[in-house]
């Protein structure tokens, strides 16, 4: 017999757009608004309706680990929000066999007045450990954070890297029979994001039930076997990770080389930075979607500020098509650039990117976008914004018609000698 | 955590229909987290301040002497022929902690809303920890009763003994009408603003800067309304024995304002338990 841990069915959960976006705040809203509303037709309820999940069913069996990918808006935290407990569905059921942990964000409930020592005691408690259990892993808990030295001074005197690492130690210990997981990782340093991992995987071998959402495709291989990959508040794919992140990365685009973004594709907490559009260009300048790997070629990405930002850098991440990083790369990352744009006003902006003829290898590539000051916000990131196709047709070695390994392709300078 | 099966807790997500559910059971699975906030609460409060605790023996005591010297030498407010000193302070320990203890909990829910659409936990525990933080405040300033019986030769009778429950009257009230308040202001921000005014009004509105005795007998009832009136007057009771009872018998006030209180109480918890589901989809 299966041992089902997570059992959901029809799970669906509705939004009012008009609720989330002029929400009566104030009485005298909820006022004007009853006293406005007998004189107005029947209001356009279905655009205003958003289904951020909608019939999910799933069955999960203790000691998985499953990944949850899928864009913004998709529905994922929902899901890990309602699996919580968090919010309550709108329809539909669900049956969660052991005591959940939800770590939806790093250091919830720390208090900057109080202590390093405090904070642990606070926060496990929040996060729903009891006393005992605290103080049975306390020294745990300071050794895994590598604060010891400042736990008897307040964490508003901490810098951002030791406030992160003490906040994920205290959740780390949680010792839940199922973890629930929100993109913890998009934060931090390498290091940091190293120690994360390995505390998960620490916690998936334990036999403890880990649901992990993420935007780090490196990370959901590595952590989980099975995904499930989202879509407008839907599960569109369970597979396994291999499988289900190619699918996520390489699936519904458009063949077209330009990417726009709707509104209600662009979360709200990215103003002012406003994505416009992303293209890519052949060596002529023209839109395109498959380019040959002897050619150079742009991509460019278009955005409205709104308001000015300080220290935006805005660039992306070059990923294959099984999710491997290929490279990164920032609009700021020249010093002449950092210099003359470390204060951007308002307005609309462009920015390209030449990468070189003769890099990639053939296959499918993911561009995903980041614009974000330097670990103080991220403002807007789309981590698979558009895809490309390479064709190798004239690239180095195309007299062998085998497979070359590796994402990419560069022209080298052989040399062969004889002696 | 063993893993024995019959352990493990089943949790049912389901939509929110009808009445919900009390489930005080997990208010009282939380109880350390009640606890935690509470102590957080008193920490945070009182750090970075030069004084620290001192304050809360200097607020009761400031409002004292500003009354004494207003209503009680300018306006000769009639006590019975208590010092008036004393008369207001008995009355301004209640007051005072029900005052802050209300202004907590109506108003830290929305506080802790970053709390609230990340973490699950009983909602209810916020406000609770809210009116119970007061409660250490409030033993703190008995040493200046205490101090104060002994200077105006207050001898203490077995009516002091029943001081616990009008505290605890005072709390449930507090809590009451916090769980009411605090449900709405995550709703209706204009809570936030209201607050100060329904206490201002509500301190006159309650015999603390007066006896009832000024209020004509018939009309008394009317200030058993408010059950802070019982909550006050039984403090005066208990505190100046029976030199107070002589002239008046807080006994009806008190009863009328239980109900009251119950009453709020009860709906209180029903409103909130109905409203908190949604907390985090509007906070």
């Amino acid at each position: 017999m299966k041992d089902t841990v997570i059992h959901v069915e029809n799970l669906s959960k509705k939004y009012k757009l008009g609720a989330m976006y002029e929400r009566q705040d104030t009485l005298r809203d909820l006022l004007v608004s009853t006293f406005r509303s007998p004189f107005r037709k029947k209001p356009k309820s279905e655009n205003q309706i958003l289904w951020a999940l909608k019939d999910v069913s799933f069955d999960i069996e203790r000691g998985s680990v499953i990944g949850i990918v899928g864009r913004n808006g998709a529905g994922k935290s929902t899901l890990l929000k309602v699996l919580s407990r968090v919010t309550d569905p709108t329809s539909g059921i669900g049956e969660i066999r052991g005591r959940v942990g939800s770590l939806l964000e790093v250091g919830t409930g720390f208090h900057h007045e109080l202590t390093g020592r405090e904070n642990i005691y606070l926060n496990g408690a929040i996060l729903g450990m009891k006393r005992s259990e605290i103080e049975s892993k306390y020294k745990e808990i300071v050794e895994f954070s590598e604060v010891e030295k400042f736990i008897d001074t307040p964490v508003k005197r901490y810098s951002s890297g030791m406030y992160l690492r003490l906040a994920f130690a205290v959740a780390a210990h949680l010792e839940p029979d199922i973890l629930v997981v929100d993109e913890v990782l998009a934060v931090g340093d390498a290091e940091f994001q190293r120690k994360c991992l390995g505390k998960m995987s620490d916690v998936a071998e334990e036999g403890r039930t880990v649901l992990f959402v993420s935007h780090n495709m490196s990370a959901i291989l590595r952590l989980t076997s099975e995904t499930l990959v989202m879509e407008k508040g839907q599960i569109v794919k369970r597979a396994p990770s291999v499988e289900a992140v190619d699918y996520y990365l390489s699936s519904g685009f458009t063949e077209s080389g330009e990417r726009f973004w709707d509104e209600d594709e662009v979360p709200n907490n990215a103003a002012p930075f406003r994505p416009i559009a992303l293209r890519i260009r052949n060596s002529e300048g023209k839109v395109i979607n498959t380019i040959r790997s002897i050619e150079k070629m742009t991509i460019e990405f278009e955005y409205e500020l709104d308001e000015a930002i300080t220290g935006l850098r805005v660039g992306f991440y070059l990923l294959s098509s099984r999710g491997e990083f290929v490279f990164t790369s920032f609009d700021m990352d020249e010093p002449h650039l950092y210099d003359e744009f470390t204060a951007r006003e308002s307005g609309r902006y462009i920015s390209k990117c030449e990468i070189p003829a003769d890099t990639f290898n053939e296959g499918r590539f993911v561009v995903g976008i980041n614009a974000s000051t330097y670990r103080i916000r991220r403002y807007f990131q789309d981590e698979r914004a558009i895809t490309f196709n390479v064709d190798p047709a004239g690239a180095p070695g195309m007299q062998w018609p085998e497979q070359r390994l590796g994402p990419i392709r560069p022209r080298l300078n052989w040399k062969i000698e004889k002696r | 955590m063993t893993t024995n099966k019959n352990q493990i807790p089943i949790t049912y997500l389901r939509p929110t229909k009808g009445l919900a559910a009390l489930n005080l059971k997990d208010l009282w699975d939380y109880r350390e987290l009640i606890y935690f906030l509470t102590w957080r609460d008193l920490k945070v409060r009182y750090k970075q301040t030069l004084l620290g605790f001192t304050w809360v023996i200097l607020q009761p005591v400031i409002n004292m002497v500003v009354f004494t010297v207003l209503f009680g030498q300018l306006l000769q407010v009639p006590t019975d022929g208590i010092p008036y000193p004393i008369f207001s302070f008995a009355a301004l320990l209640p007051w005072l902690y029900f005052a802050s203890s209300l202004t907590r909990s109506s108003t830290t829910l929305v506080g802790s809303a970053n709390l609230i659409s990340k973490v699950y936990f009983p909602r209810m525990v916020i406000p609770i920890a809210g009116v119970l933080s007061g409660l250490v405040d409030f033993l703190v300033s008995l040493i200046v009763l205490i101090g104060m019986m002994l200077a105006f030769k207050i001898i203490p009778t077995f009516n002091l003994l029943l001081l616990p429950v009008f505290l605890f009257l005072a709390l449930l009230t507090a809590l009451g009408f916090g769980l009411w308040l605090s449900a709405l202001n995550v709703r209706f921000r204009d809570i936030n603003h209201l607050v100060p005014f329904i206490i201002e009004i509500w301190k006159y509105a309650t015999p603390v800067i007066y006896g009832s005795t000024l209020i004509p007998e018939r009309f008394r009832f009317i200030l058993g309304l408010n059950p802070m009136t019982g909550v006050v007057e039984g403090f005066r009771w208990a505190i100046l024995g029976s030199k107070y009872v002589e002239n008046f018998d807080p006994g009806p006030l008190f009863i009328f304002s239980i109900t009251i209180t119950i009453v709020v109480l009860i709906s209180g918890i029903i409103f909130f338990k109905n409203t908190e589901r949604t907390f985090a989809d509007i906070i």
